[in-house]
């Protein structure tokens, strides 16, 4: 697998007659990780249901390989592009390996049957997540972070050359983040995977996507390299918010410092920004 | 529509619209004695009224009068019990018909014609009220079981379960006794009509009693209503409050159900109705209700007189057509997650 | 971090299999039992009623032979009693687990969102009103189910399909159309109060033969379009979006779901009433049997099948009166309801 092109062209989309996304152009990398950060009520789980074909837009289309999902039969769709949703549920009492080998529901027909094949795809899936040694143990009994693993094994074991993940660090503590995030990286490095997601955290983002995607109001703010994004006026205009942004010593990255109305004794650097109001206006 | 009501609240006031209500009792009140199967003038009215029965007109009023109290009676109490049962649970699809406290009453109550060989009202309303009571507290209990505590969705379900489980048996009870299949369909058909005075008085002490105590409840709900943490943080003596509060509701359903046999949506659409007119302050929601559930029922009564002429539809169903479609736009209203 | 360090996969995939031919062959085990026990309990039902007929007469009067005394009790009063039985619980429990996997709810069965009072209702007045009878009142049923199901359907829809919103609103419609039911019952003088019960609650009391022919059609037909769908079926267990991450057309598998679902309910609710909580009980029970999270469709039926016939049977001969199955499967409900809440409560899960 070397990852597939994926990209939006003139979208509008929204829930009945509530328009959220309003006339919306992105590339996705190929083969590259990339975060779509905003805030909330943004557009972000909008933009990544209506990538996933889950939504179907007013205008406007999303290709996958130059070819409109919503015109790409599901089955087919599903092999090449997976989805692991913001808070999915597993049925009572299912175990890992047996959700897992639901990932292979798309290579199957109605009566096709099982193959060693499908028994490799979920083993290799289990072993690069980590979840072989939870095999038997039911879902209910994990931690949140080896649950999102086993959802995240899932949707590998689906084999899909693009993967959309909807904030998939929410509920979980920072541990936990940094280890589904790096478990991301590994896919991405090993299998070219192009991996979207959707990121509440501006540094996470910053410091796993290759590039990020700002939206505001259902707009595309701004796109590019971490650096070229991470910037204090895009986060003021996105967040509404008065920032620093420092480099992070640890990756190297840009690294967001918020300012709060209290932070009265900012270093000298903050000058500029002190009489920016802390609630930018929303033009 | 709800900032129309808004202005409206604004404009005239809470004593304006219980004002109102009880405007609207008294016109269905003289509705009901005036309107039925048959056609009366207003001379046999009059005369019905200080006892006379010597005319069919004045016989027919006469009958009516009894009825059009009990209606107001049941209306009353069933439209207090939806309003405290839905503060207590802090769930508003609560209602006695749908969270199968009704059933559990009928249940009780065929029981005892059944096995205790009983036939007297005021000892029928003893039964509705074990049954209600126990019904209520099973459906709470399992409803509340689990994670997310008791959720109007996993309320409403083992209501709606329990009212079937209960049904099961009362046939399995009847089919089983032939001898009492008369009096039992008699007492499950009832409605309000066919009802005298001599019936209606046993009701009267368990009715007084739910009613007080209902009403007195209504400070504790608004504190109960931030949740039961915040309640006791601001010093209400949680378990009581609710214990008190549901002992009222059970008192009412059950004692309305024992006389007039189920009736359905009155306890679950009038206190929505109230709250869109005076807000969710208890102590003007409580009053509110319950006249305007007395309104309520004794129009349901008078329409299923006259709607179906000459013959009579039993209130409970006409509660339940107007019933169902307000209890589908109020779980059309609520976002998903809520319920 | 506490990643344990992974064995490659090569290991894992003889183990993987391993389990799941377990687990096949396990299922195959399960449905056989079932299946074996279902007929045995047919069988058992031929022979021993009031009196007790030998298994070989029995067999001759299947095989069409004329036995004096035992064609009548077997072919003419037993048999068709147990066809029925057989057919209309098969019917109850493979709609009624579709319905519950579909809403992901194991309290979200046809009868208690509403389906089964819509077919009642329907047929009901095509009984009372109309004096319709046989297939017509079959298809009339369908109707009114059909209906029901795609007012609390559309009722329902508000940017998009919520179960919790549907079997709400479906429990609305239900108490609604069984007032209907009441009063048009109520509302026809030849019927006594008792026999208005029984049709409530359900029976196969005075079935004939021919009633079986429309009842197995729709299981033939219904049940086949739920059970090429059971992969689907069975991957909308993990959430609509999930599901359609994985392929499967959300709006075309639900519409066909929802059209065999109400096709069997409705058919059988015609032909023997609503029988109380068959269809609530049958998924479950399958599921705890076939143990949790595997696919219920065909062990439901078979459940189903088991508990109208069990149920049947239990009300006619084991009890002190005669009960119509509906009142014996209504009675399991209740503590099964106990049982079930325990259940969610231990592993967590909301319904």
């Amino acid at each position: 697998m070397t990852g597939s092109s994926l990209s939006a062209r003139n979208l509008t989309a929204g829930y009945g007659d509530r328009t959220v996304l309003q006339s919306l152009d992105l590339d996705v990398a190929k083969g590259g990780i990339t975060a779509i950060v905003g805030a909330n009520a943004c557009g972000k789980s909008t933009l990544l249901r209506t990538m996933s074909r889950l939504l179907v837009p007013a205008t406007g289309q999303v290709l996958l390989n130059g070819k409109s999902i919503h015109h790409t039969p599901p089955r087919a769709l599903a092999q090449r592009l997976g989805l692991l949703p913001q808070s999915p549920t597993a049925p009572d009492g299912m175990t890992v390996a047996d959700l897992v080998s639901r990932g292979r529901h798309p290579h199957h027909g109605m009566l096709s049957r099982w193959t060693a094949a499908d028994d490799a795809a979920v083993a290799r899936a289990m072993t690069v997540t980590g979840t072989a040694d939870l095999a038997e143990r039911e879902i209910d009994a994990l931690s949140g972070g080896q649950r999102q693993r086993v959802w995240i094994a899932m949707a590998l074991a689906q084999q899909t050359d693009v993967l959309l993940l909807d904030e998939p660090t929410t509920f979980l503590d920072i541990a936990h983040q940094i280890e589904v995030l790096d478990l991301l990286v590994d896919l991405n490095r090993a299998d070219g995977t192009t991996i979207v997601m959707v990121l509440h955290d501006l540094n996470l983002a910053a410091r796993y996507a290759d590039r990020i995607l700002a939206l505001a109001q259902g707009h595309l703010h701004a796109a590019g390299t971490p650096e070229d994004v991470l910037t204090s006026d895009t986060v003021r205009h996105v967040f509404g918010l008065a920032c620093q942004i420092i480099t992070d010593p640890v990756s190297g990255k840009p690294m967001m410092l918020p300012r709060s109305r209290h932070d009265r004794t900012a270093p000298r650097v903050m000058k500029p920004l002190r009489s920016v109001p802390t609630k930018a206006s929303p033009t | 529509m709800t900032a129309i009501l808004h202005i409206r609240r604004v404009a005239i006031g809470r004593p304006g619209w219980l004002a109102l209500a009880l405007a609207a009792l008294c016109l269905t009140a003289v509705l009901s004695v005036t309107v039925g199967t048959r056609a009366v003038g207003w001379d046999d009215i009059g005369a019905a009224l200080t006892g006379g029965t010597e005319t069919i007109g004045q016989a027919a009023v006469a009958l009516r009068l009894p009825r059009t109290a009990l209606a107001a009676l049941a209306g009353a109490a069933l439209g207090l019990a939806g309003a405290v049962m839905q503060g207590v649970t802090r769930n508003p699809l609560a209602d006695p018909g749908l969270l199968g406290v009704n059933a559990g009453a009928a249940l009780a109550v065929v029981i005892a014609i059944a096995y205790f060989g009983i036939d007297t009202l005021g000892a029928y309303v003893w039964a509705g009220i074990g049954g209600a009571g126990a019904a209520s507290c099973f459906v709470y209990a399992v409803g509340s079981l689990g994670r997310g505590g008791a959720t109007p969705l996993k309320l409403t379900l083992a209501g709606a379960a329990t009212s079937i489980a209960a049904g099961s048996c009362v046939t399995a009870v009847i089919l089983g006794r032939n001898d009492i299949a008369g009096a039992v369909q008699s007492w499950q058909v009832g409605g309000v009509g066919g009802a005298t005075f001599t019936g209606v008085i046993p009701m009267l002490p368990f009715l007084l009693v739910g009613l007080v105590v209902g009403l007195l409840s209504a400070r504790h709900l608004n504190m109960l209503a931030l949740g039961d943490e915040t309640a006791s943080a601001f010093g209400v003596r949680v378990p009581l409050a609710r214990g008190a509060a549901l002992v009222s509701a059970v008192l009412l359903c059950g004692v309305t159900t024992a006389i007039c046999g189920p009736i359905g949506f009155v306890g679950l659409i009038v206190p929505h109705l109230c709250r869109l007119l005076v807000g969710v302050d208890h102590r003007w929601l409580l009053p509110l209700s319950a006249v305007t559930g007395a309104a309520l029922l004794i129009a349901a009564d008078v329409l299923g007189r006259v709607i179906a002429r000459p013959a009579e539809v039993d209130v409970g169903i006409v509660t339940a057509f107007i019933g169902a479609p307000v209890f589908i736009w109020i779980v059309r209203r609520r976002q998903v997650r809520d319920l | 971090m506490i990643v344990s360090p992974p064995r490659t996969h090569a290991d894992l995939i003889p183990q993987l299999s391993h389990q799941r031919r377990r687990r096949e062959r396990r299922r195959l085990q399960i449905v056989a039992a079932l299946a074996a026990l279902l007929i045995a309990g047919g069988v058992l039902t031929l022979m021993v009623g009031q009196s007790t007929t030998p298994l070989h007469v029995v067999l001759r009067v299947l095989s069409g032979e004329d036995v004096p005394g035992a064609s009548f009790t077997v072919g003419t009063l037993r048999l068709p009693r147990m066809t029925l039985a057989v057919l209309a619980g098969l019917s109850f429990g493979l709609g009624g687990a579709a319905c519950q996997t579909l809403l992901r709810n194991p309290l979200a069965s046809p009868d208690i969102i509403g389906i089964t009072a819509g077919s009642g209702a329907a047929a009901v007045l095509g009984i009372v009103m109309l004096q319709w009878s046989g297939a017509a009142i079959s298809v009339l049923a369908i109707v009114g189910g059909l209906g029901t199901a795609l007012l609390i359907h559309a009722l329902a829809w508000r940017d998009g399909l919520s179960g919790a919103r549907l079997i709400l609103i479906g429990i609305g419609i239900a108490a609604m159309l069984n007032s209907v039911t009441a009063y048009v019952l109520l509302q026809a003088p030849a019927w006594s109060l008792q026999e208005a019960l029984r049709w409530l609650t359900g029976s196969v009391n005075g079935a004939r033969l021919g009633q079986a022919l429309p009842l197995l059609t729709a299981l033939l037909t219904f049940g086949s379009l739920l059970l090429v769908r059971s992969r689907d079926i069975d991957a909308l267990r993990l959430g609509d979006d999930k599901a359609a991450a994985l392929g499967v057309r959300l709006g075309a598998v639900r519409l066909q779901v929802i059209i065999g679902i109400v096709g069997l309910i409705s058919t059988a609710t015609a032909a023997v009433g609503p029988i109380a909580f068959v269809s609530f009980l049958a998924g479950p029970i399958a599921a705890w049997i076939v143990g949790p999270g595997r696919p219920v469709l065909v062990p439901a039926a078979l459940v189903g099948a088991v508990l109208v016939l069990g149920g049947d049977y239990a009300g006619q001969f084991l009890l002190p009166n005669r009960y119509p199955v509906g009142v014996v499967t209504g009675a399991l409900g209740g503590p099964y309801l106990l049982y079930l809440i325990v259940r969610m409560n231990r592993t967590g899960r909301v319904a």
